[in-house]
């Protein structure tokens, strides 16, 4: 809450651009209607020279002030208002309307996409807004929480390292990633139980537990009575059992525990001393009750700690303790917390498998596991009780340092442990990441990761989802160097900053010249940047060549950050580079960032739903983003892109035939159609193709969208709404505004348009023309579309013939109301053979230019999706869905009838 | 049963995952799988292959050029006699004052002019006049009619929008009101051959529609032309405006403001080689706009009267069209497909360097 912000609103850059047309176009309205108004000035003027009327059927020596030939510049002005009203149609209202309708499809579209349903958690994706559907399919970076939104949250207890041995068998997947970088084939046996029981959690065996994948033989089913060491194994899993706050769900009718746990790593102990045989069931405010496997009965016999204080966990201390009394009668401290501040703490005699623990917990972190330290020590009676009035005191105190008081007593007891051992949790990466991550790569988009966790964690989890492959050239920046630990020291704070920032800066002047040798050698680099830099490197001096540097890596990752520099990163992306950011989160930690991208999408997950609440689109899992861009995203960008250029284009061909008249009637302003021909052109002849364009478009399918993500490209280097693109499409529209005009005229214009020698007259060509119109628009429409389905052959031919249908009714109706429409089709126009000609050679000429540019360029300028059409078309590609599975399916398949067969065998 | 196929078909379209325990999954927010929400309907996609273009150009012009001989043909066969007269018909001692001549209702406006037939004019032969530079299409003189008043006879003084020729100076309606009927075209033809007149009929010169619905037979002339300005033809107040057929032609206003009206039929085939006598009341005003004022005898064919525009164009866009065709297969042989590289897609190659 500390670091919420208002919500913002967002609007895409597709809409900011099309303001921007809208403005072009209003310059063109008035610029013809000025130029309207001055012609028309000018003849009106000439109406009357010396006493003499020129065109005396106008009467203009008795006329309205619009007319006046007398006050000319008035009647021009007063003309311009007039031609601002007829030209009108240039600015297409209504697709601020269609836009509106046609996203909230495309987000219904979204949401009921079956690809991005979770089975687990019976979520589908949603959007949260409409505004942004178009510009999924144009981000350039991606800035991505780690816990929670890469990883499930669900931590699982996979190994311990106990009295200097290292025990569990499970291989995590950064290891499988890290043997997969060495070059080493993966261990495959490990690999595929672990994979299988982590993935298919209950399905693959009984056994399997959600937040427990410890396989060791050695320790299982009892046999760690066995080990050399196992008292202290004993020792160990009964602090894993009783230090801790969680609380257990006792299911009355089968008998099973749940525990609701702070954080999913107590959980994970606590499940994992069940596991083993310490089995925590209940909680009282005094004591705590355990079923433990008495190892030299092998009987299973309640015992009850006495639970006496809980000093309880904090960032700061990191660790926390409980001090119980065990039926023994012993007073015991058991204690666990991070490697940095528990070895300082140990007795001298207690560090007996010191070396060993260091070493199984440097290979743990590199293993991408979360470590903690187990220890204990016994207490005196005179010694707790001494002890226990300070902490009492300190608990009880009332002045502002009260923390500080309870940190220092707690301090002072929990010293001289005896090393137990260590455990390793793991945070499982979620399904599909690594593979997500790499297709996104491909097509273009970069990902930032900003985490919480320490480096080693951190940059284990980056090779764990390819973020960070083999090869690469990292580029560290860190405060944590010695000269600053010593400044730290000495605790003047200035000094630190100071220091702190001459470092930031000259390792930025390293990283640049490392990576300008390493573009050489065309190696892809990586930025790893930890919290303390990050508040440096996001100051006003700094922020650009910090920018510079993040921008030429291929992959970010910025560690032990804060929700607020998430922020602060976010908008720095935004601004610094102009182009698209989206944000991708679960916890309201990530809030800030959500808010500040151009778009945030929540991972509706473990954490709650305040980032799914902030978010402009919700998906389940992260491997979902995927879809979202590149099938979703790239799919919206290009019908929005499509739909607004081809608006234009068909208001500018309209409202150009107007013009085109008026310069033939003096610009008088009289309109050469029927008031409710141009009434409805917008609302029933074009509106509904151009709409079905926009919902139900497809360049190539979503298969060869995934298959191909450099089909995204066209987005990030917004090829479909480029100015050229735009321009292009208006001046089509002018184009074929003219051939319209000047064709219709020229051929049935003056001589007799029907055998029985009638001629054309003004509403004669009114109703060809916009024949015309209506046929030339819509087979465009016709040509632009990729995807003709029945809807798109519905709406684009029923708008055809709907103009005719139309025609007829409106023409049968009485005069009072069809005025110059009266019978034009059914009496005039349909009997006459040259009618029908002139509307077939006015849309095949205007089209022609069109279909030969975009055959000239499909063929010899292709874009993206041309090429990937082409192949598709010649059947490179099949469009059904009969394929093979995706080869990681099928490995599955594999060894899971392997080892069918070894349990037949 | 519609949901019922929706959940089979859903168990084939994903993971296999979905066929179990059916029941749970009725309640499930899971999407309902149909080929319209995961946008998976049977569609065409037409791309523009080599085939294809040249396939359509081929096509286009295959079927152009022929309709555009055709048009050629037909407006060929058509006999066209256009005779401007509004110089010529101006005495020579009025040369230099043409206004003067045909504002002074007391000089002879006569003029009579013989025309030579070229081909045989098979009837009926349509007589036009034709105007230039009149702008009929004007917004202010399209809007001066009054419709209601010219249906009915009830709606007499509706002449709002008739202004200045709606009403008489002592506020009587004028039948009918506005600038075009007051303006009304009132050159007459007169033709001989061989010293016998020829009958000009003005049979369905108008049409139908405008006669039966829009011209009441019931509401004659009133008032008409009885101002202080003359504009152009009075009527007969004796025959009622449905069956005046020049004022119908003349208020059904033109698109361009050169334009022919329909003057009349000549039921009578003439034959080639004949000499025409018009006799030409030259009485209409265009002098003063510098427009020109034409008569001309058509005939017509299936396409209507003479105009090569259309079957010209037609040819041109069918010739163009294989032209096209034509420099496309050159050119798809001249130069092959540069596209073919599958390294264009490929993964391996820096999307952002493309």
């Amino acid at each position: 809450m500390q670091n919420a912000i208002d919500p913002p609103s967002k609007r895409s850059k597709i809409e900011r651009k099309m303001d921007k047309i809208v403005y072009i176009l209003f310059s063109t309205l008035i610029l013809i209607s000025f130029v309207g108004s001055v012609f028309f000035g000018i003849e009106t003027k000439k109406d009357i020279s010396g006493g003499a009327y020129r065109r005396w059927y106008l009467r203009p020596d008795d006329t309205t002030v619009l007319y006046d030939p007398r006050r000319a510049s008035l009647a021009a002005f007063l003309h311009f208002l007039t031609g601002l009203m007829l030209y009108g149609y240039l600015i297409p209202i209504s697709l601020y309307v269609s836009i509106e309708i046609v996203k909230v499809l495309q987000s219904i579209f979204i949401n009921q996409d079956q690809d991005m349903y979770h089975e687990e958690t019976d979520r589908p994706a949603h959007a949260q807004t409409s505004n942004l559907n178009e510009e999924l399919g144009q981000v350039v970076t991606v800035l991505s929480d780690k816990t929670g939104t890469l990883t499930c949250n669900s931590m699982e207890f996979v190994k311990c390292s106990i009295a200097g041995t290292a025990y569990g068998r499970g291989i995590t997947e950064v290891e499988r990633a890290l043997a997969k970088r060495r070059g080493d084939g993966p261990p495959e046996d490990v690999d595929a139980s672990s994979d299988l029981l982590g993935h298919n959690g209950d399905v693959a065996s009984g056994k399997s537990v959600k937040g427990f994948n410890f396989r060791d033989e050695r320790l299982m089913n009892g046999q760690w009575v066995n080990e050399p060491h196992a008292d202290v194994i004993q020792k160990f899993f009964r602090v894993l059992a009783i230090c801790h706050t969680a609380i257990p769900d006792v299911n009355i009718n089968t008998g099973e525990i749940t525990y609701e746990a702070e954080s999913p790593d107590e959980a994970a102990f606590v499940i994992a001393a069940r596991e083993l045989g310490f089995e925590f069931f209940e909680r009282t405010q005094t004591s705590i009750w355990l079923h433990e496997l008495d190892h030299r009965s092998g009987k299973k016999v309640d015992r009850i700690y006495e639970l006496l204080d809980v000093l309880e966990f904090s960032s700061s201390r990191k660790r926390m303790s409980v001090i119980v009394r065990n039926p023994e009668n012993q007073l015991l401290l058991l204690c666990k917390g991070a490697d940095s501040v528990m070895f300082e703490r140990l007795s001298k005699d207690g560090r007996l498998f010191e070396a060993q623990t260091k070493e199984h917990i440097k290979t743990y972190a590199e293993a991408g596991l979360r470590t903690l330290v187990i220890a204990y020590c016994e207490l005196g009676e005179e010694e707790y009780i001494v002890w226990k009035e300070e902490f009492t005191r300190a608990k009880t105190a009332v002045t502002g340092d009260r923390d500080v008081l309870v940190d220092e007593a707690a301090d002072k007891i929990e010293r001289d442990l005896i090393l137990l051992g260590a455990t390793a949790v793991e945070d499982k990466l979620q399904k599909g990441v690594p593979e997500c991550i790499d297709k996104l790569a491909h097509a273009g988009i970069k990902l930032w990761v900003l985490t919480g966790d320490k480096m080693e964690t951190a940059v284990n989890i980056g090779y764990a989802c390819s973020l960070l492959r083999q090869g690469m050239k990292q580029i560290v920046i860190t405060l944590d160097s010695p000269d600053i630990h010593a400044l730290e020291k000495q605790g003047d704070k200035d000094a630190i900053a100071k220091a702190s920032r001459e470092s930031v800066t000259g390792q930025f002047r390293e990283g640049k010249s490392q990576l300008s040798s390493a573009n050489e050698s065309s190696v892809e680099s990586a930025l790893i940047i930890d919290g303390e830099s990050l508040d440096f490197a996001l100051d006003k001096n700094l922020e650009s060549s910090f920018l510079e540097l993040a921008n030429d890596c291929a992959s970010v990752i910025c560690y032990r950050s804060s929700p607020k520099q998430k922020a602060r990163v976010t908008r720095l992306v935004k601004m610094g580079t102009g182009k698209t950011t989206l944000a991708i989160g679960d916890g309201a930690n990530d809030v800030g960032m959500l808010q500040e991208a151009d778009i945030g999408v929540g991972i509706s997950g473990v954490e709650g739903m305040q980032a799914v609440m902030a978010s402009d689109y919700a998906i389940a899992q992260f491997r979902f983003l995927e879809r979202l861009l590149l099938v979703h995203g790239h799919w919206c960008y290009r019908r929005i892109a499509m739909m607004i250029c081809y608006f234009f284009y068909k208001n500018i061909a309209f409202g150009f035939t107007l013009f085109w008249f008026e310069a033939y009637a003096s610009f008088s302003g009289q309109a050469a159609y029927n008031d409710w021909y141009m009434s409805f052109y917008n609302v029933f002849f074009t509106s509904f193709p151009v709409i079905a364009l926009g919902v139900f478009d497809q360049d190539v399918s979503a298969r060869l969208c995934l298959k191909y993500p450099v089909l995204y490209q066209e987005g990030i280097q917004n090829k479909l709404f480029s100015w050229p693109r735009i321009l292009g499409w208006m001046f089509n529209g002018v184009i074929s505004s003219i051939i319209i005009f000047f064709i219709t005229t020229n051929s049935i214009i003056p001589q007799s348009f029907r055998k029985d020698g009638q001629v054309v007259d003004f509403e004669v060509l009114g109703a060809t023309m916009y024949t015309c119109v209506v046929w030339v628009v819509n087979c465009q429409m016709a040509l632009s579309v990729n995807y003709f389905t029945w809807i798109q052959h519905f709406f684009i031919w029923g708008s055809i013939a709907f103009w005719y249908i139309f025609l007829i009714i409106y023409g049968s109706l009485s005069p009072t109301l069809s005025t110059t429409a009266y019978k034009v089709l059914v009496e005039a126009c349909a009997p006459s053979s040259l009618y029908w000609l002139a509307t077939l050679l006015v849309v095949i000429s205007t089209l022609l230019p069109y279909f030969s540019y975009r055959a000239f360029q499909t063929r010899f300028r292709p874009m993206y999706h041309d090429i990937i059409q082409r192949k598709r078309a010649e059947g490179l590609e099949t469009e059904t869905s009969v394929e093979l599975p995706p080869p990681r399916v099928n490995d599955k398949i594999q060894l899971l009838t392997r080892s069918l067969k070894r349990r037949d065998s | 049963m519609n949901t019922k196929g929706a959940t089979t078909s859903s168990a084939g379209g994903t993971d296999g995952a979905s066929d179990s325990s059916s029941a749970a999954k009725r309640n499930s927010k899971k999407p309902k799988y149909s080929r319209f929400t995961q946008q998976e309907l049977p569609a065409c996609k037409p791309i523009l292959t080599p085939g294809w273009v040249i396939t359509t150009f081929i096509f286009v012009g295959v079927i152009f050029i022929p309709i555009g001989l055709a048009s050629l043909f037909a407006s060929e066969r058509v006999v066209e006699i256009v005779y401007r007269y509004d110089e010529g018909c101006i005495p020579t001692n009025y040369s230099d004052q043409k206004l003067a001549y045909i504002q002074n209702s007391t000089t002879n406006k006569t003029c009579t002019r013989s025309l030579i037939v070229p081909k045989q004019m098979k009837r009926p032969v349509y007589v036009y006049y034709q105007l230039d530079n009149f702008y009929q299409n004007h917004r202010r003189y399209v809007k001066s009619r009054s419709d209601k008043q010219l249906r009915s006879r009830a709606s007499e003084s509706d002449t709002s929008t008739c202004d200045p020729e709606g009403t008489t100076p002592d506020n009587s309606p004028i039948v009918p009101c506005g600038l075009i009927a007051w303006s009304l075209f009132n050159d007459t033809y007169g033709f001989l051959v061989n010293n016998k007149t020829l009958k000009v009929s003005k049979r369905n010169i108008a049409w139908k529609s405008d006669q039966e619905h829009k011209f009441g037979s019931d509401v004659y002339p009133k008032n008409f032309q009885s101002g202080g300005l003359i504009g152009g033809a009075k009527l007969n107040a004796s025959i009622p405006l449905s069956e005046q057929a020049d004022l119908i032609v003349w208020m059904r206003t033109a698109a361009f403001p050169t334009f022919r009206k329909l003057y009349g039929k000549i039921e009578k085939d003439l034959e080639a080689n004949e000499n025409v006598t018009v006799v030409i009341q030259n009485n209409y005003n265009t002098y003063s706009f510098g427009g020109k004022k034409k008569l001309v005898l058509s005939t017509t064919s299936w396409i209507g009267g003479k105009n090569d525009f259309l079957g010209v164009a037609y040819l041109t866009v069918g010739g163009l069209c294989l032209f096209l065709a034509i420099s496309f297969i050159l050119v798809y042989v001249v130069k092959p497909r540069p596209l073919g590289d599958p390294s264009f897609l490929s993964w391996n190659r820096n999307p952002s360097g493309v």
